[in-house]
């Protein structure tokens, strides 16, 4: 076959270690191109384990949870939660009378605590001067590239409970 | 000089010079593409992993083409150094 080298009588290790200068060059050349594929393969088989996870990860299913009772939290004020786990801290707000809004309060740039800023109505990132909507959890301003994740709420028997988190 | 009288080993130097050009290029884009897929996954938008693993593959192969070309060109060049 053309595309397959003609088989040499020469042990390997003088193919590896060759003895003439002239010939090093391309030992040299040839670990190199070797190496490279090797590494194009660690990045398919990068590619190949994202698309497995994507296809048997499920979405996780999240429960319900009371996080605060209605008319706890003055107009402008907020409460911190968890949700879903102990490790997932989000922020509630009550921008308006009539409205309250949760995001995940870990900032979609490098993972700082965002905070939120009355004056301006939005939430901001103290680390890098991220801003993001209190509507939507849109970007406004800065480095981080996604949405805050919004935690789905629903008003019911006079308490506010987290039931789900929706992403971008 | 034309191309052709140039001696075997510089022309084999050469193509294998091409070659190594070609997977360093496929591979930028193989990193790249790695790093789009990942960040697309984790901000929940799973199915742009299948593109990217089709086109990753491809690129791989592309890749061992070029390795296997690259092989050839270097026993060929080393066995006619040996035939002469």
């Amino acid at each position: 076959m053309k595309w397959l080298r003609r088989p040499s009588s020469e042990p390997l290790w003088k193919e590896e270690f060759s003895a003439r200068t002239s010939d090093e060059r391309y030992v040299t050349r040839r670990q190199l191109t070797k190496f490279l594929v090797l590494t194009s393969f660690g990045m398919f088989v990068g590619n190949l384990w994202i698309l497995v996870r994507s296809i048997f990860s499920k979405a996780p299913s999240n429960p319900e949870q009371v996080v605060a009772r209605k008319g706890e939290i003055p107009v402008g004020g907020v409460k911190l939660f968890t949700f879903p786990t102990k490790d997932d801290h989000c922020i509630l707000v009550r921008p308006s009378e009539n409205e309250h809004v949760a995001f995940s309060q870990k900032c979609t740039h490098l993972s700082c605590a965002v905070y939120y800023s009355q004056d301006n109505n939005r939430l901001e990132c103290p680390c890098h001067k991220g801003f993001f909507s209190i509507a939507d959890g849109s970007v406004l301003q800065g480095p981080p590239s996604r949405p805050l994740p919004k935690i789905v709420l629903e008003a019911r028997d006079g308490q506010l409970l987290a039931v789900g988190i929706k992403s971008s | 000089m034309p191309s052709n009288d140039l001696p075997p080993q510089t022309r084999g130097l050469t193509a294998i010079a091409g070659a190594m050009s070609l997977i360093v290029v496929l591979l930028i884009v193989q990193i790249w593409l790695l790093s789009a897929a990942l960040e697309s996954f984790l901000s929940g938008k799973r199915p742009t992993a299948l593109p990217a693993a089709i086109f990753s593959g491809l690129m791989f192969l592309i890749c061992f083409g070029l390795y296997l070309f690259v092989d050839r060109v270097d026993s060929d060049v080393r066995h006619s150094a040996e035939d002469r």
